[in-house]
């Protein structure tokens, strides 16, 4: 029997691989992959809850969450392509101009 | 038992993708793999009984997600390897399972302690989930689905603005256009 333990236990794991995407890559583009990770962790977290609960708020949460993943990333790429045909590389520490 | 064997199935189909996702070093494989990861994650929504978000996350994530990250790519130099160099790996895995730990347990804390009771009730008798989510999306939250909706409308706009050379001219001024020289 799958309770919600199970399902919340999953979303940990899918959060922590995302987490330590977002710790561990240099790469731009690769950030943008890692944080999709992160928000599709917490929409199974939050569908969990609302299934079991058998409240709807959850499941029109996750809704929302979708639309500003979507929003978020066409103007992400956006800045990426404007920062590549700047500096021709999408690296992170690319990005470093103050030295402090 | 048909519910445990699909979430075993769905969860480790999604882990191993995920991971792929995050150590992989060609990002055409990690495009890839996200893209499989999400159709994963749509099948929970399947077995938790929402069929309208399953839907919208294939669609939204794999349809559009997925095209425009393509897009994107074919700005950037894809065929290399992405070359990172990371200093402290043991801080780097422990502070982020530590933190993600943390999270779920200021989140689910008060679940458990306080009895919460549903204010929108999923299951009506006679009604689908999908039916019930456009009439609770279109009552209490009719105001942020239209906030989402501009926010939609800004960023598409912004898109088209930060990729495309020549959109912050008028192109109806037509010599000024010609003497710029050549159209990208």
């Amino acid at each position: 029997m799958i309770t919600l333990t199970h399902y919340l236990v999953l979303s940990v794991i899918l959060f922590s691989i995302g987490l330590v995407g977002v710790m561990r890559r240099k790469n731009l583009l690769m950030l943008f992959f890692s944080t999709e990770i992160l928000l599709n962790s917490v929409n199974i977290g939050f569908v969990a809850v609302s299934h079991y609960y058998g409240d709807l708020s959850g499941q029109l949460f996750a809704f929302f969450i979708i639309a500003v993943a979507a929003s978020e990333i066409a103007v992400g790429l956006g800045l990426l392509v404007l920062w590549y045909k700047k500096t021709g590389s999408i690296n992170l520490d690319s990005l470093q101009m103050m030295k402090g | 038992m048909f519910e445990v064997i699909a979430f075993y199935i769905f969860s480790i189909l999604t882990i191993i993708m995920f991971g792929i996702v995050v150590f992989s070093k060609n990002s055409l494989y990690a495009m890839s793999a996200l893209a499989g990861g999400m159709i994963f994650i749509s099948g929970f929504f399947f077995l938790l009984g929402a069929e309208f978000l399953g839907v919208v996350q294939i669609v939204v994530y794999s349809g559009a997600v997925m095209a425009l990250y393509a897009f994107g790519m074919m700005f950037f130099d894809t065929t290399r390897d992405v070359k990172e160099n990371i200093h402290y790996k043991k801080i780097l895995y422990s502070l982020s399972i530590i933190s993600a730990v943390l999270i779920v347990i200021i989140m689910s804390a008060p679940i458990y302690s306080a009895n919460i009771e549903s204010l929108y009730p999923s299951a009506i008798e006679g009604v689908g989930n999908t039916q019930i989510i456009g009439l609770v999306l279109f009552t209490k939250y009719l105001i942020p689905f239209e906030l989402a909706a501009v926010m939609l409308l800004v960023s598409m706009i912004s898109g088209i603005l930060l990729v495309s050379k020549r959109m912050d001219m008028n192109l109806t001024e037509k010599d000024h256009y010609e003497e710029k020289g050549e159209i990208i």
